[in-house]
């Protein structure tokens, strides 16, 4: 089931298109990655989301309906550039933002200081911003995001800045947040950062989305049948002894042991590809290399710019 | 609705409860009240220091200056003024006298001293050498008149007028006013607003360009509209200059009342402002001398109750209608910048007008009826400051009512547009903007 759409969004700013028809949809319980590099239109579809702007062209729905402006307490949002008033005390600038999403300030108060625990800051509720860490700022910003139970939540960038212990901690609560029902959207540059927790994504480059769909489906759609064999022993005559199926792409030798890439061409399989090497080499591994998002995008618009 | 009253409440507070909000607010008066004692201080303190002046009197004057309680006058014969001159320090003398021989003829008598002499003792010796050389003259005419009474007749000669102006109130009453405190009160109208417009601009635009560097606006705009923080923010800032001003207000009201009470034992204000003229005064009211009573009985007669709540009124009006108008400019051009630094390029086209309006209320506190007057109190990016300088001298109704639709009118439509070029600015970093890029803004649609 769906759970947000946009349909043909398009976004016009003088001198140039932020967003060129770009549709989306993501289903209901899922992460979603919005990958692309930067400048693509990412930031700008997710601002469109949250009504920060609106589109010129184009149907946003939020969960079946069109987007309404009450929505926006149903979403919540962690921005790129995000920050605190360095000033202020934690605790209250905390229930101040609980409050501009309609929390209640009583309600606000019992739920952040029980977060607050749990991330091992409640101490700090009375410090100004500016006596606190980067990290703990950090988590602050976390809490106010989630803290009124988003339907929608959207991270844009959320791994910037944040140290591997709280990056960790962050994917943690995300993927609890998904067990309990929330939807997703995670944006970034970075695409080996989110593809292992992604199910969807849409690759967005130079404001037009160029592909989407499930990891798993991308994944197979962009399988080039290369295997790595590691192996021990010397041959040297292996391509003469190999069927004209397989290809030798790559060949190095190591200390260990060496290293070959082999493509499969013409429907062959991987057995028959054991079968032929077994005879000759002392195999240590035989793994297919599976292309990471980083090389999927890099193909797909080399291909777009072909096409 | 409610979410722009929790932005108001956060950003009144967070500048109410500031250390320097609560000094400034509270030292003000104090220091004001404490200028103006001072100065009085100065004014009414006698000059108590003792002086011996040595006199050289050349001319056929017979002691022509007179020794006072603090001033000794010590006249030496068979003496040069050389040697007088040289034992000045042993003989501590302030300072010599030389009225020369032609005294008559030239009119000028030499003080010499070290130090330059003040101005008390230098009008003083004037005055007593001129005194003395008037009576001599007239003594003589009496005498060659062979009239008797002539000096009491000469005497009688002397009419001192004192000019009471008393201006037609609107039901036609009368009402006795004074210029100087009018123009007194304009002015210091006038100013105040001026400053507040700068002060609480400038915090307005801090306070945008602070949530720009903090990257905290994107994520309160996901909450709420960027016209609702906008409007928040002046708001919230607006109430704290109210508050600011009504806080100035009574405690310079309690420092007066209390202060003149000190001061001025015995006056009563009420018998006072009944009293047509000051030789009306039952006699021996007060311990005051029939100068100091007009003042008083100015100052009474200008300030009654309606005329002071009447300047209290348009001040609260044409302050909040400036600060709104000015501050949404101010808003966007903190919207429009990263940092403090950047501002000036677009400070220029805001501060221009506001210190024009500024000197135009110089002119206009002269002459209150000019085509300046009324243009600038009409005009709404000088008309808060303009206008103040005019009321206390009187302003037709429709023409503030004009003035003040004007002022909504513009702060509506400077509001609207600084909206546009707000929501667009305080998403955008790292970009050195132009007006021809605030042009573009403008014409983005949400």
């Amino acid at each position: 089931m769906t759970f947000f759409e946009a349909k043909n969004v398009v976004k016009q700013y003088a001198g140039h298109k932020a967003l060129n028809k770009v549709s989306i949809s993501v289903p209901k319980g899922s992460i979603f990655g919005l990958l692309g590099p930067n400048g693509a239109g990412k930031t700008t579809l997710i601002r469109i989301i949250n009504q920060i702007t609106g589109p010129d062209a184009g149907e946003v729905f939020f969960n079946g309906q069109p987007l309404k402006p009450e929505d926006v307490k149903r979403i919540g949002y962690l921005p790129e550039e995000r920050g605190l008033y360095k000033k202020m005390k934690v605790g209250e600038q905390a229930v101040y933002l609980a409050q501009l999403k309609g929390m209640s300030q009583k309600e606000a108060t019992k739920k952040l200081k029980s977060w607050f625990d749990k991330f091992d800051i409640l101490p700090w509720w009375d410090k100004k911003v500016e006596e606190l860490s980067k990290g703990m700022q950090q988590k602050v910003q976390f809490i106010v995001t989630i803290l009124h139970e988003p339907e929608l939540l959207i991270f844009d960038e959320p791994f910037s800045g944040f140290d591997p212990i709280n990056a960790n901690l962050l994917k943690k609560e995300i993927l609890e947040l998904r067990d309990k029902g929330a939807t997703i959207i995670f944006s970034t540059h970075n695409m080996g950062s989110v593809e292992e927790i992604c199910d969807h994504i849409a690759l967005i480059n130079k404001s037009e989305k160029i592909l989407d769909g499930p990891v798993e489906q991308i994944k197979k759609k962009y399988r080039t049948n290369t295997y790595e064999i590691n192996y021990t022993g010397e041959f040297d005559k292996l391509e003469q002894v190999l069927k004209t199926d397989f290809e030798i792409v790559d060949q190095e030798k190591g200390i260990e042991h060496n290293t070959l890439h082999i493509k499969l061409n013409n429907g062959s399989t991987s057995n028959e590809l054991l079968e032929q090497l077994l005879p000759y080499l002392n195999i240590v591994s035989f793994r297919e290399i599976i292309p990471n998002m980083n090389d999927i995008f890099i193909r797909v618009v080399k291909e777009s710019k072909t096409i | 609705m409610n979410k722009i009253f929790i932005i108001i409440q956060r950003e009144y507070l967070s500048r109410v409860k500031k250390r320097s909000f609560l000094i400034l607010t509270f030292l003000t008066p104090i220091l004001i009240a404490g200028i103006y004692a001072f100065m009085i201080w100065m004014m009414l303190k006698d000059d108590t220091e003792k002086r011996t002046i040595a006199v050289l009197n050349e001319s056929e004057l017979v002691d022509p200056v007179t020794s006072s309680e603090f001033t000794t006058y010590e006249y030496l014969n068979n003496t040069t003024f050389d040697d007088v001159k040289q034992n000045m320090e042993r003989n501590g003398y302030y300072a010599i006298l030389v009225i020369p021989e032609d005294i008559h003829s030239s009119k000028t008598a030499e003080l010499f001293s070290h130090k330059q002499v003040t101005i008390e003792v230098k009008s003083s010796v004037g005055r007593q050498i001129r005194q003395h050389i008037e009576k001599l003259k007239r003594s003589k005419i009496i005498a060659e008149a062979n009239m008797p009474d002539l000096e009491e007749q000469l005497a009688a000669t002397k009419t001192p007028i004192s000019m009471r102006t008393i201006k037609f109130g609107e039901g036609g009453e009368i009402k006795q006013s004074s210029t100087e405190i009018a123009m007194g009160i304009g002015f210091a109208a006038s100013f105040i607003i001026y400053m507040f417009i700068f002060l609480y601009g400038v915090q307005v635009m801090r306070g945008v360009i602070e949530e720009k560097s903090n990257r905290i606006v994107e994520v309160i705009i996901s909450s709420v509209k960027p016209f609702q923080l906008m409007m928040g923010k002046i708001v919230g800032v607006a109430m704290v200059g109210l508050t600011q001003f009504i806080m100035w207000v009574v405690l310079t009201g309690i420092i007066i009342t209390v202060g003149s009470a000190l001061v001025l034992p015995g006056v009563d204000m009420e018998t006072l402002q009944q009293a047509k003229s000051v030789a009306e005064l039952p006699a021996g009211a007060s311990s005051l001398d029939a100068g100091q009573l007009k003042l008083i009985q100015d100052i009474g007669g200008t300030f009654d109750l309606a005329y002071v709540a009447g300047i209290i009124g348009a001040f609260i009006f044409f302050f909040l209608g400036g600060y709104l108008l000015y501050s949404a400019l101010f808003a966007a051009v903190g919207s429009a910048v990263d940092n403090e630094t950047e501002t000036q390029q677009f400070m220029l086209p805001i501060t221009i007008p506001l210190i024009l309006a500024l000197y135009i209320g110089f002119a206009v506190a002269r002459n209150p009826e000019s085509s300046l007057a009324f243009w600038g109190s009409i005009i709404p990016f000088t008309s808060p400051i303009v206008m103040l300088v005019r009321i206390p001298f009187g302003v037709p109704i429709w023409e503030l009512l004009v003035s003040m639709s004007i002022l909504i009118g513009t702060f509506l439509l400077i509001t609207w547009i600084a909206a546009k070029i707000y929501r667009t600015g305080i998403l955008m970093y790292g970009k050195k903007v132009s007006y021809k890029e605030i042009w573009k803004w403008l014409r983005y649609h949400n």
